[in-house]
């Protein structure tokens, strides 16, 4: 069930260079024994935030007040491993509402685009170049515009487009999900079903 | 005519519409569910006021947190217990069947479902974890999906993505002495980064692939998740009909024969094109054990660790950073390091077959002092078996420590964590971070390499401890 609508987001980023972070990391397996979809923020990149006595560990970015914002910039292969949703319920709980990354492993971002936190793929070049403008100033913004499949570093006018399926995209502007549109096609999918 | 891919064939022949500049609409034969992934889909259906469309399409049992001792008594852990009560409540009210602790046939989802016969050739399988991939070893489309796709598949029998893109993997020759599909999967990924096959579907080929036994095929399908793939299947043949025949819910007598004609099809045609093909020989492959955080980082057991040569900004802190968790350095030997844990179980390698080899090398040995060995087999029906085969009493006569099924230290959800900084060496799937229990260290192995790093202590080549 989508979370809500998206079209123009302007906000700061949070960078997290880190490559190949996979879900296990951004909600630890013993933080998933909820039977309901709120509260996982909390617990969002848990043992890197804190340390085992749970005091927040100084040298991770989300405890660093520098940073902050809806945009998670993040490394190569993000979200690879474990299909749980959990993590991208993490991210939205916590705040974000877009990840970008160069590359995104496939489970992690179907999961995404189904609850509406926009995955936003870009080139290794233009990750630098984020990386770069957000470490030089935390309070740079970036923008992420769905209608027209662009992020830009309004600074400067940095641009780049994104790619996005025409459906894809059309859901997370209205907030509408797949069960909407499987439940319209109730009697083809009865039809193929007593085809079986 | 035109050529096609097994993955073509199967996914085509369940596509009810393409979405114009959209993805499919993709039905799902069977689903399976367990208890952590499942309860806020249904949570949702309630919310939206609807039902589950066909609930004999669907099979759960509960796995990924429970207990592996005492699961008789009702489970200690509060969130665990709600959780496990939710799936069988889900399952009363909807009519869907369910394999609970203590039933015959309980067990890792992934373990049941190929054991029930549920699993078969030509088939679509979905699952909230990403280690569905393992039915891809009868010729199945498998693959794991998030909560909202469960919903979706609860709710309609359907999910929409993509097609996507085909990649064969071709192994040919025969394995060494001491060399097993563990071996070739860890091998494959070291070779190709956990990342190496995002985006594709693998069909994994070639007469080594072909001389497996379903179970070792089950070990390789299981792990394509590990390089990124969305699944890996491979096609059937004589030893995927002798393993389905007579299992509970294989068709039966005419409908037999008849399925098997239809299997029999299920091939990639000479001339289909892949989007990319890569080949590797057997005869290259030795004893593989992981030394990193992803299942890419991985080396022949009597290797070294790689250095940071030719690597340069957030490639090169990401790598130090996780031979850092590791207690790691560049360049360095893993072989003679001491461990503390060894773990023989998991969707990977938690079937008899993994016990079996386990048992045949420990028998007459004892474990390292500083060993702790656990073992726990993938469903009741393995452990049934191991009981039956007098593996149990060769294990225990050894040092380890038998416990009920259950997915267990490969996740860590339940009490089997392995304690901070201390090592294992696992049969699972996953050496991520904190996989096995906050600060553990993973090392992934074959059943064999954890059999002789039992014995010794130390990671070890199991073909020196074993010899013939």
């Amino acid at each position: 069930m989508a979370y809500d609508k998206f079209t123009v987001l302007q906000s700061t980023a949070v960078p997290l260079p880190t490559e190949n972070v996979d879900t296990d990391q951004i909600i630890p397996a013993r933080f998933l024994k909820a039977t309901e979809r709120e509260g996982f923020g909390d617990n969002l990149f848990r043992d890197w935030r804190y340390d085992v006595e749970g005091n927040p560990k100084k040298d991770f970015v989300l405890n660093d007040r520098t940073y902050s914002g809806k945009i998670l910039v993040a490394g190569k292969n993000f979200g690879s491993g474990s299909s749980r949703e959990h993590a991208v319920w993490a991210l939205y709980d916590y705040g974000f509402r877009c990840v970008v990354s160069s590359f995104f492993a496939d489970i992690f971002k179907n999961n995404c685009l189904n609850i509406g936190v926009l995955p936003v793929t870009i080139s290794p070049e233009f990750a630098d170049l984020l990386f770069t403008a957000i470490a030089a100033d935390p309070n740079t913004a970036v923008e992420v515009n769905l209608p027209q499949q662009t992020i830009t570093l309004l600074a400067t006018g940095a641009s780049e487009s994104f790619d996005i399926n025409e459906y894809k995209k059309d859901n997370m502007q209205h907030g509408f999900d797949d069960i909407d549109y499987l439940i319209n096609m109730a009697a083809e999918i009865e039809g193929f079903e007593a085809s079986r | 005519m035109e050529k096609n891919t097994l993955f073509d064939k199967i996914w085509d022949a369940h596509v009810i519409k393409s979405v114009p500049a959209g993805p499919d609409v993709f039905f799902i034969d069977k689903h399976f569910i367990h208890e952590v992934t499942s309860p806020v889909a249904f949570l949702n259906l309630k919310l939206r006021g609807i039902g589950v469309k066909y609930p004999n399409r669907t099979i759960a049992t509960p796995d990924h947190n429970v207990p592996t001792v005492d699961q008789d008594q009702t489970i200690k852990d509060k969130l665990s217990r709600m959780q496990v009560e939710k799936l069988r409540e889900n399952c009363a009210k909807y009519g869907i069947e369910l394999h609970d602790l203590g039933s015959a046939h309980h067990g890792i989802v992934h373990v049941i479902g190929p054991e029930l016969g549920v699993t078969q050739p030509g088939m679509t399988i979905v699952c909230g974890d990403s280690h569905t991939s393992t039915h891809g070893a009868f010729g199945a489309i498998a693959f794991g999906i998030g909560t909202s796709e469960v919903e979706m598949v609860l709710a309609t029998q359907c999910i929409m993505q993509s097609k996507a893109k085909k990649m064969r993997i071709s192994m040919e020759g025969t394995l060494g002495k001491g060399v097993t599909s563990k071996d070739i999967i860890l091998y494959i990924i070291s070779k190709i980064s956990a990342a190496g096959a995002t985006g594709y579907f693998v069909e994994y080929a070639g007469s080594a692939i072909q001389s497996l036994s379903m179970e070792a095929r089950m070990t390789i399908c299981n792990m394509s998740i590990e390089m990124g793939a969305r699944g890996g299947l491979i096609a059937p043949d004589e030893t995927t009909f002798a393993y389905l025949k007579g299992k509970q819910y294989a068709p039966k007598g005419a409908d037999w024969e008849k399925a098997v004609a239809h299997w029999k099809t299920l091939k990639t045609d000479d001339g289909a094109i892949f989007d990319k093909e890569l080949v590797f020989e057997a005869e290259d492959i030795e004893p593989m054990i992981t030394y990193g955080t992803n299942p890419g980082m991985g080396i022949k057991v009597t290797g070294t660790i790689p250095t940071t040569q030719g690597m340069e900004g957030s490639n090169k802190t990401s790598y130090l950073k996780s031979l850092d968790y590791m207690g790691f350095a560049p360049g360095e030997a893993v072989k003679g390091k001491l461990v503390d844990y060894v773990f023989v179980g998991s969707c990977t390698n938690g079937r008899i077959e993994d016990i079996r080899a386990v048992a045949q090398f420990v028998k007459g040995h004892q474990k390292a002092e500083n060993i702790t060995a656990w073992i726990v087999p993938g469903s009741r029906e393995v452990e049934k078996m191991a009981h039956e085969e007098g593996l149990v009493k060769i294990l225990e006569d050894a040092g380890f420590e038998l416990r009920q099924p259950g997915c267990s230290a490969c996740l860590a959800m339940n009490d089997d964590k392995i304690p901070a900084g201390k090592y294992a060496v696992s049969t699972s799937n996953r050496n991520f971070e904190g996989r096995q229990g906050p600060g553990a260290r993973t090392m992934l192995a074959s059943p064999l390499t954890v059999a002789a790093v039992a014995i010794t202590g130390r990671i070890t080549d199991p073909r020196e401890v074993f010899g013939n």
